[in-house]
């Protein structure tokens, strides 16, 4: 089992999640979060003063799958959070020792 | 006694009441959220305490028979003889209790003014001493030499509604509090940025709403004199709205609603000592040159590196003198300025403008220093960077 881990333009959020429920996907966890990359921050002027603004908003999402179902999702999760331009965020997988579905006691591929 | 100017008064006297808990909205949009609770009560405050010190002892020195052109006696002491007829009152058509109220509430306003210059680190405790004794040795002095009787109105000074009393005293005050008390923990290395624009322009369009009772109000009568104040405070904030906006856009690139809420106070600053004075079209000319003079003044404090936290001075300070000179340049209602061929008018705004700043950024400093001195004008630095809230009022602001 993975963690896919994805970081995204808060407006891609919606695409993102259909592209996911097409892989006939069941679930996801997202946070609002901040943070910078490449894009850097951002300016704002509060009565002629600059403030440089490091933390930039993103949305993050994290979904468990099959270890085999990873390339899809990949794929998927990328062409629809894709604008090409920077800022368009980061996907990270990581390896998921166990899974527990907390209401039947499932463990494994099963509880995903 | 005039029952339509009795009434118009004590409507005034309530809309300039709501300016401070408007100023209390925009200044605590404009501070860090965990300030919040602590600049509204800097602000809030003074209703309380200057109400109660200028009934008992600061109407009286302000308006008591004059001694000396420098202050008031003693006569009006715990409003003794201010009753309900116009016995002794100022104003002749209202009765005295009236005129001592609306007075009264431009005393609150005034020192809540001040308390932006020292936002998120004054000593609760301090600020209550401080504000107690500038407005018996700073305030009521000022009141009484400009409206009390004493020598700057009988020097031929004009200030329709409080220019030099209201905002320059404030903004002497402030610059005098800036430097006395120092800039904030991390200021220039950490982004100081306001928690709630939209609080601030609420505030804003309460201090907007108020200041008609503020400026036309001042005529102290239900006639055309109040309705021209009340049109040149509106045209003039409408202006210093548009002045500043524009000097922004040009400077910095874009136009901010912070921009557009501090323009249109700074045209309402300018306009306030010259309100009953000047024609509607003047009045623009004035709003809008308060609007693109208070932004740089805004600007000094980072040219002289002082941290006036929510630009007092910047503001309140340039905004008033710009304003009493222009009334010396402008007046032509009831009186004459330099344009209307009277140009000692202009010589006198002078003197009153360098008279009201030595005297009350003086006498302010010393009662910061003797403060400071004796009870601590600051917070700990622990408490500074906790927050005023939960350090001096043990309240969050947000519960979030």
């Amino acid at each position: 089992m993975k963690k896919i881990e994805v970081i995204v333009r808060p407006f891609k959020i919606d695409d993102v999640k259909e592209a996911i429920a097409d892989l006939g996907l069941k679930g996801m966890t997202v946070t609002e979060v901040k943070g910078f990359g490449r894009q850097g921050g951002h300016k704002e002027v509060y009565r002629g003063a600059e403030y440089q603004v490091d933390f930039i908003a993103k949305t993050k999402i994290e979904i468990v799958v099959e270890a085999e179902r990873v390339p899809e999702v990949l794929e998927a999760v990328r062409n629809s959070a894709l604008t090409g331009k920077v800022g368009d965020g980061k996907i990270f997988v990581t390896p998921v020792e166990e899974v527990v579905r907390i209401r039947t006691g499932e463990t494994g591929t099963e509880a995903i | 006694m005039n029952a339509a100017d009795t009434s118009f008064i004590l409507i005034c006297a309530a809309l300039v009441m709501f300016m401070t808990p408007g100023l209390a909205l925009f200044y605590a949009g404009m501070a860090r959220s965990k300030n919040v609770l602590g600049t509204i009560m800097q602000s809030f405050v003074m209703l309380g305490l200057v109400s109660i010190i200028w009934a008992v002892i600061g109407y009286t020195l302000a308006f008591g028979d004059d001694i000396g052109g420098i202050i008031g006696g003693m006569n009006f002491f715990a409003l003794d003889g201010v009753g309900m007829d116009t016995l002794n009152s100022p104003a002749d058509n209202l009765p005295h209790l009236l005129f001592m109220v609306f007075q009264g509430m431009f005393a609150v306003i005034t020192p809540a003014l001040i308390t932006g210059a020292f936002a998120e680190r004054m000593k609760f405790k301090s600020l209550l001493i401080f504000s107690s004794l500038w407005i018996i040795v700073v305030y009521a002095p000022m009141c009484h030499w400009v409206w009390g009787g004493g020598w700057m109105g009988e020097r031929g000074a004009l200030d329709f509604a409080g220019g030099a009393v209201v905002h320059m005293s404030s903004g002497a005050a402030a610059l005098a509090a800036c430097l006395v008390i120092g800039k904030r923990k991390g200021y220039g290395k950490q982004s100081f940025i306001p928690h709630n624009l939209p609080m601030t322009l609420l505030g804003a369009g309460i201090l907007w709403f108020g200041w008609f009772g503020f400026n036309a109000g001042s005529a102290l009568a239900a006639n055309g004199v109040a309705v021209n104040a009340f049109v040149t405070t509106h045209l003039a904030a409408a202006a210093g709205l548009l002045g500043w906006l524009l000097v922004e856009g040009l400077h910095g690139g874009k136009p901010t609603t912070l921009g557009a809420a501090s323009g249109a106070v700074a045209g309402l600053v300018a306009i306030t000592p010259a309100a009953g004075f000047v024609t509607p079209m003047a009045a623009i000319l004035i709003g809008f040159g308060g609007g693109i003079i208070c932004y740089g003044g805004i600007l000094l404090k980072a040219k002289f590196k002082y941290d006036d936290s929510l630009d007092v001075v910047g503001i309140h300070g340039l905004g008033g003198t710009w304003g009493a000179l222009a009334t010396g340049l402008f007046a032509s209602v009831g009186a004459e300025g330099l344009f209307y061929g009277n140009p000692e008018q202009l010589w006198i705004q002078l003197e009153s403008v360098i008279c009201t700043w030595g005297y009350c950024f003086v006498v302010s400093w010393v009662l910061l220093k003797v403060i400071d001195a004796t009870c601590g004008l600051r917070v700990t630095e622990e408490e500074e960077v906790v927050g005023l809230d939960v350090a001096e009022h043990s309240e969050a602001g947000y519960q979030l």
